[in-house]
């Protein structure tokens, strides 16, 4: 351990919900991307899920919140440093969607990718089981533009930049490949709690 | 097989540099030795480093200050510094009200203190110097965007560079002494006489995209998120293409 001269830190409370090298970033809601913020209206926006399923399918935005609605209250953490405790977010269930497309056995991986051509890569088993969601809503309101809006992946047990902004769809592959950042360097799984941050960690 | 569609990165061309995987995930000890105050609210802090691997302008870094009681804390920083052989890189940090780990830099460092980063991390937003750039920056946004012009003279580079910064007055300013011809300063608050006070507008970005360089600008924008949206939009609507709009946000 390299201590620091002269550095306490803030002082703290015991905070079992915040993983490793994380802070608090309270109301603060930092926006990170890369790119420029398109404007996607709900008209605009599909979303499909192909790659190794039984039937391919692409909802529009109606279609898509047709689907039971279900909710995500809890934490999300960026890599960058800071989560955020209690967030709400309003959408549908990822497993609502793949019950439509019927996931094949020898699917194991998915690739993710936006409206903007963002992509990331997730082991299928992050995405199913209630673990992840399609959402549309933050805190009762429609979701931000600058946030992913109007719909996002929200998979709030990894770092979020796996959780696509601007979401427009999910490919089900049988190997794992690199999205974007994980391209750039960063893990292919990124598990907060294991502080998966770059690949090699 | 199913069909499927085969999404493309097209945003914007993918990095063409890929970051070092041990270089990123190594935390090394960083020695302090020197630290110059660029205006009242930002310092550079120079940075022995060894071991360090090398960067491209516009990378940047992460780094971490532990506490007696193990605790620690980490922030990203840009690196200003062009790439070079001297074993130093600099940091500069603006004073953040409250700020945990930019207060320790502005309160508490001295020369001779040791504090650990790992990095560079994000070939993403990197200029290697091969393409004409338009830099876009607001405060210390400007500091991955003077590394750039700084490679750009050390190498004596050709290839077109412009950069626009706004800062609040002439004052706040970082690196003002440092900034040439390539550079048009945008005030928000107070300006020199004569100077217009206000917010970057299509009309600072317009005769800089009706002067286009052969092959097009690549832009690299940096500062606060409401800074990059902002400029980002007056880009696009100028008819920049948005798969050459590249953009660092500080959160
Ligand atoms: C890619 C990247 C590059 C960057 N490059 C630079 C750079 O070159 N120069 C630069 O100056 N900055 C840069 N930043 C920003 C930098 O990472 C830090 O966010 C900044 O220095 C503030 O950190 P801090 O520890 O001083 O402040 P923090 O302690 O994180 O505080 C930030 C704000 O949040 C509030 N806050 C946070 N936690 C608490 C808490 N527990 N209780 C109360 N209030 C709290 C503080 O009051 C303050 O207003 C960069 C960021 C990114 C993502």
């Amino acid at each position: 351990m390299n201590v620091t001269r002269g550095f306490t830190g803030r002082p703290r409370v015991e905070n079992p919900g915040l993983p490793p090298g994380q802070y608090d970033a309270r109301e603060d809601w930092p926006v990170l991307s890369a790119e420029v913020t398109p404007d996607l209206s709900p008209a605009d926006w599909s979303f499909r899920v192909d790659g190794l399923v039984e039937r391919p399918h692409t909802w529009d935005w109606d279609a898509a919140h047709a689907l039971p609605a279900s909710a995500y209250e809890g934490d999300i953490h960026c890599v960058t440093g800071w989560s955020k405790f209690g967030v709400r977010f309003g959408g549908v269930s990822l497993d609502a969607f793949f019950g439509v497309v019927r996931p094949q056995g020898s699917a194991t991986h998915a690739l993710a990718y936006s409206h903007t051509g963002y992509t990331a890569n997730l082991p299928l088993a992050d995405l199913t089981g209630g673990r992840a969601w399609i959402v549309r809503e933050y805190d009762g309101a429609p979701l931000p533009p600058e946030h992913g809006g109007p719909a996002r992946l929200v998979v709030p047990h990894l770092y979020f930049w796996k959780s696509v902004k601007w979401i427009a769809g999910i490919t089900l592959l049988d190997h794992d490949e690199p999205g974007f950042w994980e391209r750039n360097g960063y893990h292919a799984r990124g598990n907060p709690w294991e502080e998966q941050r770059y690949s090699g960690d | 097989m199913t069909e499927t569609t085969t999404p493309v990165t097209r945003f914007a061309v993918p990095g063409r540099i890929a970051v070092s995987g041990p270089a990123a995930s190594r935390w090394q000890t960083a020695t302090l030795t020197e630290i110059r105050r660029e205006t009242p609210r930002a310092s550079t802090f120079r940075l022995a480093v060894p071991a360090w691997a090398g960067h491209l302008p516009g990378q940047h870094l992460m780094l971490r200050l532990t506490a007696a009681d193990g605790y620690a804390a980490q922030r990203h920083y840009s690196i200003a510094s062009a790439p070079d052989a001297s074993g130093h890189i600099e940091l500069t940090l603006d004073r953040v009200p409250d700020g945990e780990v930019s207060g320790w830099f502005h309160t508490v460092a001295r020369p001779g203190d040791t504090v650990e980063v790992r990095g560079p991390l994000s070939g993403f937003f990197a200029w290697p110097g091969d393409r004409p750039a338009l830099l876009l920056g607001a405060g210390s946004g400007v500091v991955p965007l003077m590394s750039m012009v700084r490679h750009h003279r050390a190498r004596g580079l050709t290839v077109p560079l412009r950069m626009l910064v706004s800062a609040r007055g002439p004052e706040d300013l970082i690196y003002a002494p440092e900034l040439g011809a390539e550079t048009t300063p945008v005030f928000t608050r107070s300006a020199p006489p004569g100077v217009p006070v206000g917010r970057m507008t299509a009309a600072h970005v317009a005769p800089l995209l009706a002067e286009q360089p052969a092959g097009g600008w690549e832009a690299y924008v940096c500062g606060s998120n409401a800074f990059a949206e902002h400029v980002s939009r007056l880009l696009v609507a100028a008819g920049q293409p948005v798969d050459r709009i590249r953009i660092e946000r500080f959160g």
